[in-house]
């Protein structure tokens, strides 16, 4: 070698230098980041936990998970103490000591008792989406990647189904509000004036006349919502699974549908949860779809009459926070309400992420090629 | 066409084969009659077309998008496959594949070999037990693996591996068995233990295997076919291919003079 002292450096490391500002600055960028998303969750964990934690047993105030949500009454007694309680305590409070008693009277609405309403009906309002977007997706999935002739055509719909996932939710919203409730098709004896057109099936009519604001039509409109990313996932999936376990399924003389049950959708499975999770929290989280389908700031719980549940509205908490926020004035007394609900509905969405987690880890450790 | 003399009929016969991918033709008039209870190694370099007729004789060349038969015939025990009602389960039940890379599946020793069985509706636990120690213990798998049958079969070694899916496709009773370079990606012991089977194979099945390996052509095969651009070159009795073939390009290519 000639020259080999041209290996050693003279002088200031530029090199290094400029190494170490580009990583300052990245990192630097990174940490900021995770420093504005460790405030917004601090605040929300710091307003939000004292509602539903106690310091003593049970640890977790069970009454705000469970309870229905009222009326916030505020007042003071004639000694001049200042009581907050909900309408059920309120007026027990009134049958007690009578109205007399009552000074410097104020209420909140939604901000008493619990949320138990808003719970239970985005938790319907998500399962129901889900199951709805995961028959339709899987099914297009399973054409797309398996049956299809693949071409310009095929990519072309491809191409629109991504495309669909990028709609901004508030569209949705409303064409959800214009098919679902005022268009879709029901059987009824007695069609409503504002029907489209209603088709007579001798016994009953068929008439498109909607499906009103009620859960089935909000959980519609989440379902078209998160159907792009549940059919993109799924086909990715489908597609990653070997082609060499289909041409053995085949070769052994098995029809194209027994391979995809047995051999192609198993093991697509792992991929097809990881889709779902994703979508699981988007539509237990998006507020827009279902302001016009389904949501309604007060409701008895669903089940007061399971048998039109379907048909009617319910709470949701994104909706529920959003009327706590927007639709009534704050103040000190309803932040309890309001950071609570957004408290327990980011810890409801951590706990339906960590249990998708560990489920897909568990059916992915069994199915390894 | 070589063996003249006997009388059995031909297990496949080859009738002025043409073959495309879209429009490219990749086999050219082949013409070929493969005799039962042998072994036919078909022999020439990469994309000459011999794993290509290899998959056209079980149809499973009819999902790749523009692979297409366009002219000739291909009978099995006298059946045109290409006949409308052909039914291809029971032709691939029936003509058996062993593929290059081995694909067991990501399931349970017992469930691989079980799978064909359960495919075609057998249900009694007994006669499945027994089917897969049979075909176990003819892949020469059994004594490694009766203990862990339950265990993924992906904790084998490649060539047990191999044989897994040998054993497999027995399974289901076939008549031939096709081989797509089957020990192209294992090592020589595993690549002999796959040998010593084929030839213990051959007293039952009419074993097609498409292989790069002359040296395994030569030592397992009774009959070889030699491929070259999409046409047939040349089809005899191994010994002969090997030590005395009659076409020049043949020569060259056993030799090792291109390929």
């Amino acid at each position: 070698m000639e020259n080999p002292e041209q290996l050693i450096r003279k002088g200031v490391n530029h090199g290094r230098l400029k190494a170490g500002f580009v990583k300052g600055f990245l990192g630097g960028l990174t940490w900021g980041v995770v420093l504005v998303a460790l405030l917004i969750f601090g605040k929300i964990c710091w307003d939000g936990a004292p509602t539903l934690l106690k310091p003593e047993f049970p640890y977790l105030d069970i009454g705000f998970l469970t309870k229905e949500t009222e009326t916030l009454h505020v007042f003071d007694d004639s000694a001049g103490t200042r009581h907050s309680m909900p309408a059920s305590e309120y007026h027990a409070w009134i049958g007690n000591n009578g109205t007399e008693a009552v000074f410097n009277e104020q209420t909140y609405a939604y901000s008493g008792g619990g949320i138990a309403g808003p719970i239970i009906g985005t938790a319907l309002l998500t399962g129901l989406s889900i199951v709805i977007a995961l028959f339709f997706g899987v099914a297009a999935a399973i054409y797309l990647s398996e049956y299809a002739k693949q071409g310009r055509f095929i990519n072309l719909v491809r191409l629109a189904i991504l495309n669909l996932a990028g709609v901004p939710s508030i569209v949705f919203g409303l064409f959800g509000f214009a098919v679902f409730v005022l268009a879709a098709p029901v059987l009824t004896g007695d069609p409503a004036d504002r029907t489209l057109f209603s088709i007579p099936l001798g016994f009953t009519y068929l008439s498109f006349q909607g499906w009103n604001s009620s859960l089935i039509a909000g959980s519609a409109t989440l379902a078209c919502m998160i159907l792009p990313v549940i059919i993109t996932a799924s086909e990715e999936s489908l597609r990653a699974v070997p082609q060499g376990f289909r041409e053995a399924s085949l070769a052994l003389g098995a029809t194209r549908w027994h391979t995809i049950r047995k051999c192609v959708l198993p093991f697509a499975l792992p991929g097809i949860l990881t889709s779902s999770v994703l979508s699981l929290a988007r539509a237990a989280g998006e507020t827009a779809p279902i302001m016009f389908t389904a949501a309604v700031a007060a409701k008895e719980l669903p089940w007061a009459n399971p048998a039109v549940m379907l048909q009617n509205q319910v709470q949701a908490l994104p909706y529920h926070i959003y009327t706590l926020a927007a639709r009534i004035p704050t103040s000190e007394y309803t932040q309890r309400a309001q950071y609570g609900s957004v408290f327990v509905f980011l810890m409801m969405i951590f706990l339906f992420s960590a249990v998708s987690m560990i489920l897909r880890h568990r059916v992915r450790s069994k199915l390894k090629w | 066409m070589v063996n003249g003399s006997t009388t059995t009929p031909p297990a496949i016969a080859i009738d002025g084969l043409r073959f495309n991918y879209g429009a490219k033709q990749v086999l050219h008039d082949i013409g070929l009659e493969i005799l039962p209870r042998e072994i036919t190694a078909f022999i020439g370099p990469s994309g000459c077309g011999k794993s290509t007729l290899l998959r056209c004789f079980n149809r499973i060349n009819d999902r790749i998008p523009g692979a297409k038969v366009t002219g000739g015939a291909i009978r099995i025990a006298g059946i045109d496959i290409a006949r409308p009602d052909l039914d291809i389960q029971m032709l691939r039940r029936r003509v058996g594949m062993v593929f290059q890379k081995w694909n067991p599946f990501p399931k349970s020793i017992y469930n691989n070999v079980a799978y064909g069985l359960r495919i075609h509706g057998e249900k009694d636990s007994k006669t499945l037990d027994e089917r897969v120690e049979y075909c176990l213990r003819r892949v020469a798998l059994w004594d490694d693996v009766k203990d862990r049958l339950k265990a993924s079969a992906f904790g084998l070694s490649g060539g047990q591996q191999q044989r897994l899916c040998i054993a497999r496709t027995i399974a289901t009773k076939p008549d031939i068995i096709l081989m797509d370079e089957p020990c192209s990606a294992l090592d020589p012991l595993s690549t002999l233990k796959v040998e010593e089977l084929l030839l213990e194979l051959k007293r039952e099945y009419t074993i097609v295997i498409v292989t790069h390996n002359l040296a395994q052509a030569s030592r397992c095969s009774d009959k070889t076919a030699f491929f070259y651009l999409g046409k047939l070159i040349e089809h005899g009795q191994t010994h002969k291919m090997f030590s005395n073939p009659s076409v020049r390009q043949t020569e060259e290519y056993v030799s090792g003079a291109f390929g």
